[in-house]
């Protein structure tokens, strides 16, 4: 079937998304704000047509063990939860990152600590990007702002996650999560053939298909020096996942004074805040970092340069923020302003805010 | 008679399995691991299913078992190995999937992942290693450990008040409508070495038939952990054990 126009919630976006991809297996578990990924999978029914393989596991543990299970046999697995069953799932991540194993898991964050509460929330970026889980691994970070993103990131999210044998992350929230839009459905892509896997994923344990060596899928090295090996190929692989794949998007930074730095739907409401801002004369810019690991450094440095202050605004108390007072090492005033609780801001809120905390100042 | 006549295929008596690795086994001598990886390697090789087999190694001692079984492995966290192995099961068919795994890797912190695993019926086989124990970690209790039996986190014993009661968590499963064979054995003398062959064989045919989930618990010892010689290690058991563990199939369909 070829490309579609639909309207349709970020969620039931991801499921269809899935699909057309080709993805071999979905595992979860309902919390809100995300059971929609499972519920519109279960209701599509892709194991009658393109033979994808649906199941509510017992708990957001086995679900992500169930993805690390797939995808150690090269199978195309994702998963999809909120914070905290994210926070469940850290285990199968770490254990993920150490074997080396591509796999999708989606974030539609939700206000935290804690049970906290189901409304919108950005409180699990530090999380996502400095790893989550133990032990010293990154994920490859994708921040949505558009029901259509949600569709273009599961496929993003697949491809890099196979390049680099990674995990990859769609770090989502819900507004992004709930909110409907307009959206194009790619075409569906035919799922990989056994064949196919065998030869993509030489490493992946397939059964000893052809009387092949053995493969072993662990994370598990007790000598030290082999260890220390094994964390230096982890780490070659972020390094040059950090060269090359920074994802950001710039709107009006030219001619800026100001730079409104947010990621995911706050950059949604950010372009707003910027549009009653030049409207009212104060030239400012926005820069979207859409990797938020790796962190768009160089387009931050960059977008940065000439610039009299910028203002970071998140659904968090503070975290985006270290990134980019990291990437342009302080050189101009960077401030936080950031609702909790999972109240959203609105533009004129923002603009105040920068009125406040940067041009007054 | 020179040592080399003796040395012909017709007087030979026994073989080490194809699939058993030329390698030393970190398991300590009179652990019954050595038995039972020596079975199932036995077992697929003789069922011609060593391409298609996919073994699900435990956090305990058992981890390194994809270093001695000649199959592909995937090393799964700490009580996950039936997540991980439904994963694999359901995204390749054709496949066998096994589980191996320790008592406590099976009756603590994968309790629920044991048990939802052969409630969908999941077509595997789970292997259960009970010897009361958690040996790798240096001989704490585990949910099968008996009443007074003494380990490093029960110094005194285990007593109910404090630590609950023993679980019999293979008589849950075989009350499951997702468990198509449940059975209980050892592998203390030759003979019951032989029973376990053929119940792994019976859980491996049943795999490949989609029959359901198939469980093979293997009372074991641990004389590492017990504290006992190997002998001795057989003879607790058999007088403390089978009392607790009654040998036997508790379920065939």
């Amino acid at each position: 079937m070829k490309e579609e126009v639909m309207l349709m919630k970020g969620n039931e976006a991801v499921a269809h998304a899935a699909i057309r991809y080709g993805c071999d297996g979905y595992f979860g578990y309902p919390i809100t704000p995300q059971s929609e990924v499972l519920e519109t999978l279960e209701s599509l029914m892709p194991w009658e047509t393109t033979g994808m393989v649906v199941l509510q596991a017992e708990s957001e543990v086995a679900a992500i063990n169930m993805v690390y299970g797939g995808a150690s046999t090269g199978k195309a697995v994702m998963t999809s939860s909120s914070s905290p069953g994210i926070s469940l799932k850290q285990e199968g991540i770490s254990y993920m990152a150490g074997a080396m194993l591509p796999a999708l898991i989606l974030n539609v964050m939700r206000g935290g600590p804690g049970l906290g509460t189901i409304q919108p929330s950005q409180a699990d970026y530090f999380q996502a990007t400095k790893g989550g889980g133990h032990g010293d691994y990154h994920l490859i970070v994708l921040a949505p702002a558009s029901v259509q993103e949600m569709v273009d990131f599961v496929a993003l999210g697949f491809d890099l996650s196979f390049k680099y044998r990674t995990p990859a992350m769609i770090l989502a929230d819900g507004i992004v999560g709930q909110m409907m839009e307009k959206v194009v459905l790619p075409p569906f892509r035919p799922r990989r053939t056994a064949e196919e896997i065998r030869k993509q994923c030489p490493w992946a344990t397939t059964g000893r298909f052809g009387h092949r060596k053995r493969n072993v899928i662990t994370s598990l090295e007790l000598e030290p020096s082999k260890m220390e090996e094994v964390n230096h190929r982890l780490q070659e692989c972020y390094r040059e996942i950090e060269k090359s794949e920074p994802r950001w998007e710039e709107i009006n930074t030219a001619d800026a004074e100001y730079l409104l730095i947010a990621f995911g739907s706050i950059a949604r409401i950010c372009a707003k805040a910027m549009e009653i801002a030049r409207e009212k004369g104060i030239k400012v810019g926005l820069l979207r970092p859409i990797t938020l690991w790796p962190f768009p450094k160089e387009g931050v440095r960059k977008g940065a340069e000439g610039k009299k202050g910028i203002l970071c605004v998140e659904l968090n108390a503070g975290q985006m923020i270290e990134d980019i007072r990291l990437a342009i090492h302080d050189s101009i005033p960077v401030e936080h302003y950031g609702r909790l609780g999972g109240i959203i801001p609105s533009p004129t809120e923002v603009v105040e805010a920068l009125e406040k905390k940067i041009i007054e100042k | 008679m020179e040592i080399k006549d003796i040395i012909k295929e017709e007087n030979k008596v026994y073989s080490k399995p194809e699939l058993l690795d030329n390698v030393h086994m970190h398991y300590c001598p009179g652990c019954s691991h050595g038995v039972v990886h020596k079975l199932i390697a036995e077992v697929v090789a003789e069922m011609g299913i060593t391409d298609k087999t996919v073994g699900v190694s435990p956090v305990g001692c058992a981890v390194f078992a994809y270093n001695y079984i000649d199959v592909d492995w995937i090393e799964a966290a700490h009580g996950r190995a039936p997540a991980v192995a439904t994963a694999v099961s359901r995204l390749w068919e054709e496949n066998v999937v096994f589980t191996y795994q320790g008592d406590g890797d099976m009756a603590a912190i994968g309790t629920a992942e044991t048990i939802h695993a052969a409630n969908r019926g999941e077509n595997i086989v789970m292997v259960f290693i009970n010897n009361a124990i958690y040996g790798m970690t240096g001989g704490q209790m585990a949910p099968t450990t008996l009443v007074g039996q003494k380990t490093s986190t029960t110094p005194y014993g285990r007593r109910i008040d404090l630590n609950g009661h023993p679980l019999e968590i293979t008589d849950i499963l075989a009350t499951l409508s997702g468990t198509c064979y449940v059975t209980r054995q050892s592998v203390h003398t030759p003979g019951a070495a032989r029973k376990t062959k053929a119940a792994l064989k019976k859980a491996f045919e049943n795999a490949i038939a989609k029959r359901g989930t198939s469980v093979v618990e293997v009372v074991s010892t641990c004389n590492s952990g017990w504290k006992m010689s190997p002998v001795k290690a057989n003879e607790w058991m058999v007088e403390n054990m089978f009392d607790k563990y009654p040998l036997g199939d508790l379920k065939v369909e």
